[in-house]
Order: C-alpha cells, then sequence, then structure tokens
C-alpha cells in the first residue's frame, strides 16, 4: 500500500516537471513524426520495411530508455542533491519501498509513453502491429525497462551531483543509439564493428529484439530459440544480455549508492 | 527515565574529532538545547542520536532504543526538522505534508498541523514560493505530523528574520507545552535563553558547561562592570583605593566587580564632593551571552580541545 502510494506520489512529482515530460513522453513522439516526414514513409532500400514500421518500435524503446534511465538517474539525483533522499531516510518508509516506487513510476511512464508510440505509428502512419508477437514485445519491454532502470540507478550510484549524472547518462546513450539501430539503421556501406559495438551493451539488443516484433522478413512468436539463418525471431539471447547487464548494474548500485549528497 | 542518554560519545572524520567523549541526559517533556559556533559537533551529534551516522564509540540510548539497531523503531516515534531545507519545489503545501503523513501509523490532523504552523491559508501554495520561514514552518509541519515522542530541530531559524524566528520559537513553545521532548541545536544564545530548561555549550566536540540556563547564569554570571567617560586618563583625586583596580580603555575607566554596590558608593560620593561628572556612567551584569563568547574563544585558543 505505501509502495503503491509513494509510487503515485513519484508520478504526480514527474507530471510537474515540463522538461521532462516533455524529453520523455513527447520527443520520441516528435521524431517519430519528423524521420517519417523527413524520409517519406515509404519502403527503406535493403529492407521490407517502410519508415514508420522501422521507427515506432526503435522510438518507443527509445522512449523507455529516457523514462527509466536518463530521468530515473536524473530525477533521483536531483533528489539526493536536494536533501530529500536523506529526509525520507529519517521517516518510516523502508528505503527499499521508496527505491522500488521510483522505478515502478518510470516504469508506469515509460509504458504510457511506449503506448503512444505505438498507437500514434499506427493509427496515423499504418504501422502494422503483429498480434502474436505481443507477448514476446511485452517481455521484452518489461526487460529493457528493468535492465535500464537498474542502469539509471549505477549511474546515480556512481556519480555525485545532479549534473555530472545528467553529462553521463546523455554521453552514455546518445552515442549508443546511434550504434543500436534507433536513430538509424546500419546499412550496405556502414563498417561492420558499428554493430558489433552496438551488440556489446543493452541498448542494441532491446532495440533489435522489440523492433523484430514488427518486422515481417523474421518468423516465429519470438519465444523459440534462435535458427543459423536467422530467420526466426527469438528473443531469448537479447534477454540474456540485458539481464547480465541488469544484474551487473543492480549489484554495482547497491554497493556504492549514497542516501546523501556529500559526505561530512 | 530519560528521553536520551549518551555518554562517552566519539565520532572523528578524518583524524579531525568531531565529537569527543561527550556525555549528557535529555530528560522526557524536557526542551535541551545544545549551543555552540560552527563545526562545534552539535550536527555530528544531533545525527548520531537521529542514527544517520554511527559513533566511533561511546554508548547512546533514544527512547530506550539504539538508533543504530532500532532504527525502524525510533523513525515511527521520532520527528525531524534537518540542518538543510529538503523539499520538492513542485508540491503543494498541503501535498507535502499528505506525503509525509501516510507514513506514520497514527499521523495528527494535517489541517491541525497546517494551523499550528501557520500554514493553512497557503496550503495549496508550491512549496517552490513559499519564503524561507514558511519553508522552515513546514518542515516543522512533517516534523510534527506522525505525532513524534520526540524531535529534533538542527538550527531551525538559521538564516531567517527576527519575525520568522518570533514564530518558530511560538511554535516550538507550544509543541513543548504538549509534552514533546525537544532536542535543538542552535547558534543563538537568545534563542536558547527563549526556549531551553536545559542547555550545553559545546566547543570543539566538547561540552563548556551545562545546566537550566538560570543556573548556569547564577554560577558563571558574577561579575558587573561599571563603567564612565574618563579622557584619557584618570582625574586628579580619583578616590586612592579605587586606582589599583580602575583601567582606562578609549575614553573610558572600567571596574569589574562581583557586587559593584560599594564601588558605587565610593564613586557617588566623589562626584558629590568634586563635582565631578558622572552621567556617563553604567553598570553591566554579565550575560550568558558573555560567558558563551568568552568560553568559544578561550577553547578555539587551545588546538588541544580539551583533556586527551
Amino acid at each position: 500500500m505505501m509502495l503503491i502510494q509513494e509510487a503515485i506520489h513519484q508520478l504526480r512529482l514527474f507530471t510537474r516537471r515540463p522538461a521532462a515530460v516533455f524529453f520523455v513522453v513527447a520527443m520520441p513522439l516528435v521524431l517519430l513524426i519528423v524521420l517519417t516526414q523527413l524520409f517519406g514513409n515509404e519502403k527503406i532500400q535493403g529492407l521490407g520495411l517502410n519508415t514508420a514500421q522501422f521507427y515506432t518500435p526503435a522510438l518507443a524503446v527509445f522512449g523507455v530508455v529516457m523514462a527509466c534511465f536518463t530521468y530515473l538517474a536524473v530525477s533521483t539525483a536531483t533528489a539526493r542533491d536536494l536533501g530529500i533522499l536523506k529526509r525520507v531516510r529519517g521517516t518510516p518508509m523502508p528505503p527499499w519501498i521508496y527505491i522500488c516506487a521510483r522505478i515502478i513510476a518510470v516504469s508506469v511512464i515509460a509504458f504510457a509513453s511506449l503506448m503512444l508510440v505505438i498507437a500514434t505509428g499506427a493509427l496515423a502512419f499504418g504501422v502494422e502491429i503483429i498480434w502474436e508477437r505481443a507477448p514476446a514485445a511485452a517481455v521484452v519491454a518489461v526487460a529493457g525497462a528493468m535492465c535500464f532502470a537498474s542502469l539509471g540507478m549505477m549511474v546515480t550510484a556512481l556519480f555525485r551531483s545532479s549534473e555530472t549524472v545528467q553529462a553521463a547518462s546523455s554521453a552514455a546513450i546518445m552515442p549508443l543509439a546511434f550504434v543500436s539501430d534507433i536513430f538509424v539503421r546500419p546499412s550496405a556501406e556502414t563498417s561492420e564493428w558499428v554493430p558489433l559495438i552496438g551488440n556489446l551493451f543493452p541498448l542494441r539488443h532491446f532495440s533489435i529484439a522489440f523492433q523484430r516484433a514488427f518486422d515481417y522478413a523474421y518468423e516465429g512468436n519470438g519465444f523459440a530459440l534462435p535458427d543459423a539463418e536467422g530467420i526466426v525471431y527469438s528473443i531469448l539471447p537479447h534477454l540474456g544480455v540485458m539481464a547480465i547487464w541488469g544484474i551487473g548494474a543492480a549489484v554495482v548500485a547497491t554497493r556504492y549508492f549514497r542516501w546523501e549528497a556529500r559526505a561530512i | 527515565m530519560s528521553a536520551i542518554s549518551v555518554s562517552q560519545l566519539c565520532k572523528s572524520y578524518d583524524g579531525r574529532q568531531a565529537v569527543n567523549e561527550l556525555s549528557f541526559e535529555v530528560e522526557k517533556g524536557e526542551t535541551f538545547a545544545l549551543l555552540g559556533p560552527n563545526g562545534a559537533g552539535k550536527t555530528t551529534t544531533i545525527e548520531i542520536l537521529e542514527g544517520y551516522r554511527k559513533a566511533d564509540s561511546g554508548s547512546i540510548s533514544v527512547l530506550g532504543l539504539n538508533p543504530q539497531t532500532d532504527g525502524a523503531e525510533l523513525k515511527r516515534r521520532t520527528g525531524l526538522v534537518l540542518q538543510t531545507t529538503a523539499l520538492e519545489p513542485e508540491l503543494t503545501i498541503w501535498e507535502t505534508i499528505s506525503a509525509f503523513a501516510r507514513l506514520y501509523e497514527r499521523p495528527r490532523n494535517i489541517q491541525t498541523v497546517l494551523v499550528d504552523v501557520n500554514l493553512a491559508h497557503l496550503r495549496d501554495n508550491r512549496v517552490g514560493n513559499l519564503s524561507g520561514g514558511q519553508k522552515r514552518r513546514l518542515e516543522i509541519a512533517l516534523g510534527i505530523v506522525g505525532d513524534p515522542e520526540l524531535i529534533f530541530l538542527d538550527e531551525p531559524t538559521t538564516g531567517l528574520d527576527p519575525e520568522a524566528r518570533r514564530k518558530i520559537w511560538t511554535l516550538i513553545q507550544s509543541l513543548n507545552a504538549n509534552g514533546c521532548t525537544i532536542v535543538l541545536s542552535s547558534h543563538y544564545m537568545d534563542e536558547v535563553q527563549a526556549l531551553a530548561n536545559h542547555m550545553a555549550i559545546m566547543v570543539d566536540g566538547q561540552i563548556a558547561a551545562e545546566g537550566p540556563p538560570r543556573e548556569l547564569q547564577r554560577q558563571h554570571c558574577t561579575h558587573s562592570t561599571i563603567r564612565f567617560d574618563v579622557g584619557d586618563k584618570l582625574p586628579h583625586g580619583f578616590p586612592a583605593k579605587l586606582v589599583a583596580d580602575t583601567v582606562v580603555l578609549d575614553g573610558h575607566a572600567e571596574l569589574v566587580a562581583e557586587d559593584p554596590t560599594a564601588i558605587l558608593s565610593v564613586l557617588s560620593l566623589w562626584s558629590h564632593d568634586t563635582g565631578y561628572d558622572l552621567s556617563s556612567i553604567s553598570v553591566t551584569r554579565q550575560s550568558l551571552e558573555d560567558i558563551y563568547l568568552q568560553l568559544v574563544s578561550q577553547r578555539q585558543g587551545n588546538p588541544q580541545g580539551g583533556p586527551p
């Protein structure tokens, strides 16, 4: 009960922060509209997809990352700078409830942002939803949200002030988004090492596993094991990579997290 | 039973001794004040009692509990006002206090608390738009909304204007009148004298003087200073028996005595006989503020900071 009330409290705080609402909810939508208009909603060369069919799931993933990673990290670091985390520790609320409530709140925001992007893609740009893959896509979305929330808490734990947390989270996400098939997709001219680098990090696994739920070039509902030719849609290897990153980040976050801005 | 019992408490940061063998008791229902300059160890002491910091050594009991091991129980029964303001600027006053009230088993009525801290008329205002004094009163409201037996107030009025300070004093007095034990820290002797019935002057991590303010005044404020204008030296014919004890400084003559009446009678007789103008004369009893400043300068002049 306390957990749900605190999560609602955190959601209320989010709605009072226009800049956060813009970056997390509006920006993926704006990017979807702009990119679809920019490139024209036609078949992308070398892919069986049109522009919106590619960008809709990619930007839905981007919205989840903005909520669960960037907003969680920056808002938690800001609350720490303001002394709010320290004050909360002086109340009877167990610390784990406070942290879980924050994660639940950003997950709800992430879900809203994701649904908004997909609904816009489907209604405005004719994006087709492959319903048999919806459960796999949902599993990927939840795993991605948890993985990036965990990474967000790690960044908050490793950097001291909200300014450095803001800088570190942007510095991590923006370049990665370019090698993770979110803003651009590797083409025939792209060097081979670009996707290889992307594959080391969880963002590309999140984006690919989610995008393939919208891609007719693949087969199956996503829960099968991957095949040698790479035609079967399988979320399992991607979930594995996200799990490793997520659990690793959670361990680091737990070890180094501080409730006070500066140690005296 | 004591509300708080501290014995031989020590805490150091990076080799600097912040609190050094501190011992004191706070009785239930008391308003206990820790008075001291910045860096005296007041906040360290309070944060150890609150459970934020761990003592290096010594024994601590707060409401019969150990702040390190019984933190959950302690947090249900105590209220805090930390040294620095910590509020979410986006929320309204009502939302802020509601969010705290639901964390306690038997919270006080929110409207009543807001009336107590004189913020009821601003309940729908955003916290970010409040003045410093209003924010501090809201924090006191957050400290008392859980209906605590004991409340810690770490420098509740530092940085506020005189009127805002008075309002907070009235609030603290009414809290104490309702039976709440209060531990407060302050830089200001006037604040401590107005609020506390038990005080400790803290300098360099140690207690330099402790007791009820009246008692400290009786013990320490033993001398009066007689002062009058004389020019650059004592006038011709000044009473011979006072010459040895009179100091001339910046155009004033000063005499210090436990009982000034004998000296005053000699001076007034001399003035009457010689016609010397004594209309500038003043007699000042030492105040607790003087004692406090004296203790602070004595201790700080001594880098050892007390016994080994």
